[in-house]
């Protein structure tokens, strides 16, 4: 399977431009919220089907959640921004499906007959839902890397909110903590690394922790003198502060 | 020549952004027809099971929702131990109770207070507690809510007519990892009285993202 060989390849190619278009904390001129009813789960009659088709793919194997955020956060500026959010969802879905060899190009433009798949045993059926969707996917794994901060330490955040491996790869530093400075509030135990993760380059498991910065530390105008933001960080995104 | 194989070699990798080479646009433009068109072939392959769409569908639909999180804010309020374990351990408390599952295997509770009002968001994305709340509200997916939040929580809870007193500061939970978090909203006064159920009805969704107040905003 291309797919396969590829996802344990080391070494990454092919890495050009970079979207942050997804990265919009802190951005201005968004308007209001509006809130809506608890009544409300879906907007559209398409809506329901395309969350299910994507959940129900992912259960295929051929991506994890990394892959498929990744997915999403490069599809191009200009069709994250006019895409709905389930459209988004579609879109990153076609996209890895052809990226991973699942589905062709051809099947996809519907120019070609649908051929079987090797992948059909592993479709999900409808008497393993409830027991699929409640067991997850949870990413706590035992780590060779030593925890390097207590509670109450000063750290800084690394400077880039980039993948430090890949070239306009995934990474969930938000750039509006770039270079803060906060403290640990919390060992969340070691996690897998989405950077290394949604690249086929293993799950590189490492100490995940809450970190608290003071909102005048990440902005301008900061609305409250006590106000804080806590991001979730992992340790190769933080070092110590001086 | 093979195409997919040719977008094969960009493997999960970032690549230039002509948008029209993107395999997505080969499907249907309308978003209605371009789930069809998916829904359509991954069934001829066998990748999917439509029965299995249904079922995922009801689940969240009809089985998992808000209300399974204000099951856990009322009981943390009413039984002081539950609460410590809660508080200690969410992950396990909710699992007990069944509320375990997708993007909700890494649970915590935090909890407002008359000094600090915590808000959950995830401005990266769209992460949020599944098992305990159900599919997010649009609004926590808008951009406006990812982009406003961590900048100007204030301004946001205004949105929703909440006002927080002057002495109270705000911490904005960013869920940029697989933790999930949970609102512990203050338990409005003069419910001494309350069981449970009559509590659970208190207990908003809005209330346990932090964009409302328990007992209404």
């Amino acid at each position: 399977m291309r797919g396969m060989r590829r996802l344990g390849r080391a070494a990454p190619v092919g890495a050009t431009d970079m979207s942050r278009v997804h990265d919009m904390g802190g951005r201005f001129g968004d308007g209001p919220v509006v809130p809506e009813a608890e009544d409300v789960i879906f907007h559209a009659d398409w809506h329901p089907r395309a969350m299910a088709i994507t959940v129900a793919s992912g259960s295929l194997g051929k991506w994890n959640i990394d892959i498929s955020r990744h997915a999403r956060e490069r599809l191009a500026p200009k069709d994250y921004t006019r895409f709905s959010y389930y459209e988004k969802w579609l879109a990153a879905l076609a996209n890895v499906l052809v990226d991973t060899g699942v589905v062709s190009r051809a099947e996809l433009a519907g120019k070609a007959e649908p051929a079987p798949s090797p992948l059909a045993e592993k479709a999900l059926k409808p008497e393993a839902v409830a027991e699929v969707l409640a067991r997850g996917a949870p990413v706590d794994r035992p780590s060779d890397v030593e925890p390097a901060f207590l509670p109450g330490d000063a750290v800084v955040a690394r400077k880039f909110a980039q993948n430090m491996n890949v070239s306009g790869g995934h990474t969930r530093l938000p750039s509006y903590a770039a270079g803060a400075r906060g403290r640990i509030l919390r060992l969340h135990g070691s996690h897998i690394l989405p950077d290394s993760s949604a690249h086929g380059m293993g799950e590189a498991s490492e100490p995940l922790y809450a970190v608290v910065f003071p909102a005048s530390e990440l902005w301008a105008h900061a609305e409250h003198p006590k106000d804080e933001v806590v991001v979730d960080m992992w340790q190769s995104y933080l070092t110590a502060a001086s | 020549m093979d195409m997919a194989g040719l977008l094969g070699q960009s493997l999960f990798m970032p690549h230039d952004h002509h948008s029209h080479d993107d395999p997505h646009a080969l499907l249907p433009s309308d978003p209605a027809l371009r789930v069809k068109a998916l829904e359509t072939l991954l069934t001829k392959k066998g990748l999917i099971d439509p029965a299995a769409l249904d079922e995922i569908i009801d689940t969240y639909e009809n089985k998992i929702g808000p209300r399974n999180g204000a099951r856990v804010v009322a009981r943390a309020w009413s039984d002081p131990k539950f609460h410590a374990a809660l508080m200690e351990d969410a992950t396990a408390v909710v699992a007990d109770l069944g509320f375990y599952g997708r993007q909700g295997e890494h649970m915590m509770a935090v909890e407002n207070t008359d000094t600090v009002h915590n808000i959950v968001v995830c401005t990266l994305c769209s992460c949020y507690p599944w098992p305990l709340l159900g599919i997010p509200p649009g609004w926590y997916k808008s951009d406006a809510y990812r982009a406003r939040v961590v900048r100007e929580p204030r301004k946001v809870l205004a949105d929703f007519g909440v006002t927080l007193p002057e002495e109270t500061a705000v911490r904005v939970w960013d869920s940029t990892a697989e933790m999930r978090y949970l609102v512990i909203p203050k338990r409005p006064e003069g419910t001494e009285d309350l069981d449970e159920e009559a509590l659970m009805a208190l207990v908003s969704r809005d209330s346990m993202i932090g964009t409302g107040l328990a007992g209404g905003s």
